[in-house]
């Protein structure tokens, strides 16, 4: 049953919604593939029983994202578009990054944002706040958001050229690293609140980034986090990892986020 | 877990493969994995057992083939077994590519 209107549309069904739309949202069953097999072959009639044979595929499992995040990412070129996937842990602060950033930044640049969550719209409802465009996709069980959910989103909310589309990851370490969206590169957030071996422990995520952020830092004084290990043990599984040291609850460290964005929105398609 | 998008997209490739090629009956799936691909083997078999369900590939075997890690070194040519995606040369202690061992890849079936 469908949490938000009590409607029998099962709760697992990914879900695409604005803030503020109601009862009125796109129910959006995922292609799951289900054929049922109640064909035998009945036209072939051999004097024989025929053997089994191989058949040759030869197809990588992940081959159907990765094209539809290659078009995404084609698409996304061609307007001018800096699609960003932000990946992380629950909790690490993302969407308040999310909204210092557009605070600091809207005057000066696009910006629209689609959230991941398994379930709930509060996220997209704080990034409403700041007037910035914006849509959740819910996906019920699932722990990743795809290349397929991502072409689906955009297309919903309308995405002017030359905006930076912020796209938070569903809270996940593992998973969304197998599965590109056809982002321009994958930004890792930790906080200090977490264990500086972080990038030892989730290897496979530091390895597919691009920038690592590492925020909360106006908590150093109340943990035992060591930035500099932390970075080493990231720059271990990557040596071309960037980072960042900030604080998006207080603004400490916010300019180096801000130029490395400004670099990257000019350079989208070169 | 990813290993459930995966499963399910097994079944569909497999499918779609075997309806292509007019088959009647799906006896076994060949699927490579890497060690290296970031793919759990126990739970891709516990998640294929949900996802066949329903479809042609029923009563299909799931038969994985793993396919171990390995590296070369740019500098050296030492190619070498390894179970990380990050390791270095045992000759020259340079970086490896990596050469095998991200495989996810459906290699055939056992039709009839």
């Amino acid at each position: 049953m469908c949490d938000t209107c009590g409607c029998s549309q099962p709760g697992d069904a990914v879900t695409f919604r604005k803030p503020g739309e109601g009862h009125e949202h796109n129910h959006h069953h995922h292609d799951h593939g289900h054929d049922h097999a109640h064909d035998h072959d009945h036209d072939h009639h051999h004097h024989h029983e025929p053997a089994s044979r191989t058949l040759a595929v030869e197809q990588d499992l992940l081959q159907r994202n990765n094209a539809l995040a290659e078009r995404n990412r084609g698409w996304f070129e061609a307007k001018g578009i800096l699609a960003l996937n932000l990946v992380s842990s629950p909790g690490s602060g993302k969407t308040t990054l999310l909204e210092r950033t557009i605070a600091d930044l809207g005057g000066e640049l696009d910006f629209a944002v689609i959230e991941g969550d398994q379930q709930t719209l509060n996220d997209a409802e704080r990034i409403a706040a700041t007037g910035a465009p914006v849509l959740q996709v819910n996906t019920g069980h699932g722990c990743h958001l795809d290349a397929e959910m991502i072409k689906r989103a955009t297309r919903d909310l309308g995405v002017a050229e030359g905006a930076v589309l912020m796209i938070e990851n569903v809270g996940n370490l593992v998973c969304p690293a197998l599965f590109d969206l056809g982002e321009a590169a994958k930004v890792v957030i930790i906080s200090v609140t977490e264990g500086d071996d972080k990038p030892q422990k989730y290897p496979t995520m530091f390895a597919a980034a691009d920038l690592c952020l590492i925020n909360k830092t106006d908590l150093l004084p109340y943990v035992d986090f060591d930035v500099d290990a932390c970075e080493a043990h990231a720059r271990a599984v990557n040596p071309r990892l960037e980072f960042v040291r900030l604080s998006a609850t207080k603004g400490e460290g916010m300019d180096a986020w801000y130029a490395w964005l400004r670099t990257r929105r000019a350079d989208v398609g070169r | 877990m990813h290993e459930m998008s995966i499963a399910m997209n097994l079944v569909q490739i497999a499918v779609e493969q075997a309806q292509s090629a007019g088959v009647g009956r799906i006896n076994r799936l060949d699927v490579e994995i890497g060690s290296l691909a970031g793919v759990e083997i126990a739970a891709l078999s516990f998640c294929y057992e949900s996802a066949r369900k329903g479809t042609l590939c029923d009563e299909a075997e799931l038969a994985i083939i793993e396919i171990p890690g390995r590296g070369r070194c740019a500098a050296c040519a030492t190619e070498t077994d390894v179970d990380f995606f990050v390791a270095f040369c045992p000759g020259c202690g340079g970086g490896l590519e990596i050469v095998r061992g991200r495989e996810l890849r459906l290699k055939s079936l056992n039709v009839d």
